[in-house]
């Protein structure tokens, strides 16, 4: 028994692949992350899930970035703060709200619930929900293209809170040794759980922890698309080419707190507004407009767009019955 | 076939079958039997490339196979378990070595909280077929920090499978399976037993199911359950006493053959688990369970868990001699078990 059926590869890789094609498809996919996210807060407020979530709005253009410069054929191992990364690698908002509700519908059938999201079709492999266990699986998905001789890459995103844990230094240390084909991708969004970076953490740019592992490093404004998935797209090439991984930073910042109960009261006044002021939705839809991909509509017609989309996500999510029974005892084993 | 370069196989009759050779030899032979035939399957670990591993449990690998398949890690075990779950999560069948079992605790999330939960965690879509394979247990003075058995560490565990090996021979055919099979597998083998030699016949018909026990000896006045560096001791013990025990190796513990074991007591009506671990929370624990439950009826006395004392392992030789339940020491459990079928008190109780 397999929930494959749960899942529409054809569509999963087309939601991709049209992220490096259209900007206006990145603007999309950045708002559609954001409205997901929205509706999985207020499902937990109506007390409709239970167990904790874990969201990223304002962390928006590093999870379409990253989908941009990658292919479906790449491996991306990431964190509990993965709903963002979920779809934008390709998994549809119906997978992703139905296995916050733990529903056959969801992406892993209701097995894993909001922290492991997975599908093989875009190369996710299912997310961590153990601070800093994904990077070392990371470099173990570069070894296996590296000795298979394909041209893939394996992506490891986790915050600045996974960079103080040794699963991270081993894993990027040994992908330096071996020269595996991988990125690092770290998304400092100043807070390791309830901590602020300084308390926890001996450097201020994560991106200095490269030069430990001789390995090139770039620090990148995570607030706009572009800039990351430029960065992104370099590391991937170099890995791509035999060059050998890379750590890149983007500064970013979650507008919520760590976890559904956390309202982050330790955070100082007025910094969650001046990073609204640089809302990446916000960034990227002005430049858009600017070039003249918005393609003649306003950001307003186009979230009412997407309202629309995640209204029906919804709907088919809460109408699908809750995972099965028989599901609970098909995968503890391969066969 | 191509050919190998395993230098201890060579002077010995590379196709003379059967082959009398030491159990580290039969891990070396069986890994690269399966290298042989699977070009998925690689090897890393500390030191296990150029110097052929500490206990020299992967000789002739590096130079038959080469780097990119032999692979000497940093001493990282978090870091190259984890490149074993990914690794198998995308194609290759990494075959790992954790020195000693002890140097798993620093890595442990990788085994127990990622591997063994990638397969359920993606709805049966990843497989994760990678083998642990860990030197166990103590008798070669190593001290409390590197003696240890730790199965129970695993020990019900969902998404694992957990092996231990018994000598050369069963080395050889769980190793293979261990690498055959689409699950991670925790292989243990008792360090003190990579120097013993066996009978070992390369090939198919020596791969041992994962989850099948042996009875390596059969008898009829008691079921006599043991693993690993354990077998000898219950096979020296049966030899020496007076009673006709049947002896099971168990060799797997995840799943464990629960069949086997019951059957036996059927006709025995008595079970001994001998065990090289400490008393409490110990591998028997979980046959001891099942068989007073499922087998009640069929008892004639209580189940008996002869065990090592809850202490860690002793360094001196002396000391740790004792630790480990000695053949004798069997007999007499044994013996005093049947004189009334009631358990005896172990030889520890004055201590605790």
């Amino acid at each position: 028994m397999s929930i494959t059926k749960h899942t529409d590869e054809k569509i999963e890789v087309q939601r991709r692949v049209e992220l490096a094609a259209s900007p206006l498809a990145r603007l999309q996919r950045m708002i559609e992350i954001r409205f997901v996210e929205d509706r999985i807060q207020d499902l937990f407020a109506q007390g409709l899930i239970p167990g904790t979530t874990h969201t990223s709005q304002g962390q928006e253009a590093v999870a379409v970035a990253l989908g941009s410069a990658t292919r479906p054929t790449d491996i991306v191992c990431c964190t509990y703060r993965g709903h963002g990364i979920a779809l934008a690698l390709g998994i549809r908002p119906e997978a992703v709200l139905g296995e916050v509700l733990g529903r056959q519908i969801g992406c892993m059938g209701g097995l894993g619930g909001s922290m492991h999201l997975s599908d093989p079709a875009i190369g996710l492999l299912p997310t961590f929900a153990i601070v800093g266990a994904g990077t070392p699986v990371a470099v173990g998905a570069a070894l296996q293209f590296a000795t298979l001789k394909s041209d893939g890459v394996a992506v490891s995103v986790f915050g600045d809170g996974a960079t103080n844990i040794g699963g991270f230094h081993e894993g990027l240390n040994l992908a330096a040794v071996w020269n595996l084909p991988a990125v690092f991708l770290c998304e400092n969004n100043l807070y390791g759980e309830y901590s602020p970076i300084a308390t926890t953490t001996a450097v201020t740019d994560i991106a200095e922890r490269a030069a430990s592992y001789n390995m090139p490093s770039e620090i990148v404004d995570g607030q706009d698309v572009d800039l990351v998935e430029a960065a992104i797209s370099r590391a991937v090439e170099r890995a791509r080419s035999g060059g050998g991984p890379t750590l890149i930073e983007a500064k970013t910042y979650r507008y919520a707190g760590h976890s559904r109960s956390d309202k982050a009261p330790y955070r100082p006044d007025g910094e969650l507004d001046a990073w609204l002021a640089r809302d990446p939705i916000e960034l990227y839809a002005k430049k858009l407009e600017s070039t003249g991909d918005l393609g003649g509509r306003t950001l307003d017609e186009i979230r009412d767009e997407q309202r629309g989309f995640i209204d029906d996500a919804e709907a088919a999510a809460v109408a699908s019955p809750s995972g099965s029974v028989a599901q609970m005892f098909a995968h503890v084993l391969a066969p | 076939m191509a050919v190998y370069s395993l230098r201890p196989l060579r002077g010995e009759g590379f196709r003379a079958l059967p082959m009398r050779i030491r159990m580290n030899q039969a891990i070396s032979r069986a890994i690269a039997d399966e290298m042989e035939s699977d070009p998925r399957v690689v090897v890393f670990g500390e030191d296990v490339a150029v110097a052929e591993g500490p206990f020299k449990t992967s000789e002739g690998l590096l130079t038959t196979f080469g780097a990119d398949r032999v692979r000497d890690t940093p001493i990282s075990e978090t870091g190259f378990l984890g490149a074993a779950v990914g690794a198998a999560m995308t194609g290759l069948r990494p075959v790992t070595e954790i020195m000693f079992i002890e140097f798993l605790g620093v890595a442990f999330d990788q085994v127990v909280t990622e591997a063994a939960l990638m397969h359920y965690l993606s709805g049966g879509r990843f497989n994760v077929p990678m083998v642990v394979r860990a030197s166990a247990g103590s008798g070669l003075g190593f001290g409390c920090q590197h003696s240890q058995t730790l199965e129970r560490w695993m020990l019900g565990t969902p998404g694992l499978k957990l092996a231990v090996s018994s000598g050369a021979r069963t080395a050889y055919g769980l190793t293979r399976a261990a690498i055959r099979d689409n699950n991670p597998v925790v292989l243990l083998e008792p360090r003190a037993l990579y120097g013993e030699r066996e009978n070992v016949e390369p090939g198919e018909g020596s791969i041992i199911e994962l989850g099948t026990a042996e009875t390596v000896r059969e008898g009829s006045d008691v079921t006599v359950v043991a693993l690993g560096q354990t077998v000898k001791v219950a096979l020296d013990a049966e030899a020496a006493g007076s009673w006709s025990g049947e002896v099971i190796d168990l060799l797997s513990l995840m799943p464990w053959d629960k069949e086997a074991v019951l059957s036996s007591v059927r006709r025995t009506g008595r079970l001994v688990v001998v065990e090289e671990n400490q008393f409490t929370g110990g591998w028997g624990t979980e046959i001891a369970s099942f068989v007073s439950s499922a087998g009640f009826g069929d008892l004639k006395a209580p189940v008996l868990r002869i065990t090592a004392p809850d202490v860690p392992v002793p360094f001196g030789q002396e000391l740790e001699r004792r630790f480990l339940p000695s053949a004798e020491y069997v007999v007499q459990q044994v013996d005093a078990l049947l004189a009334n079928n009631r358990a005896p008190a172990p030889w520890w109780k004055e201590f605790v």
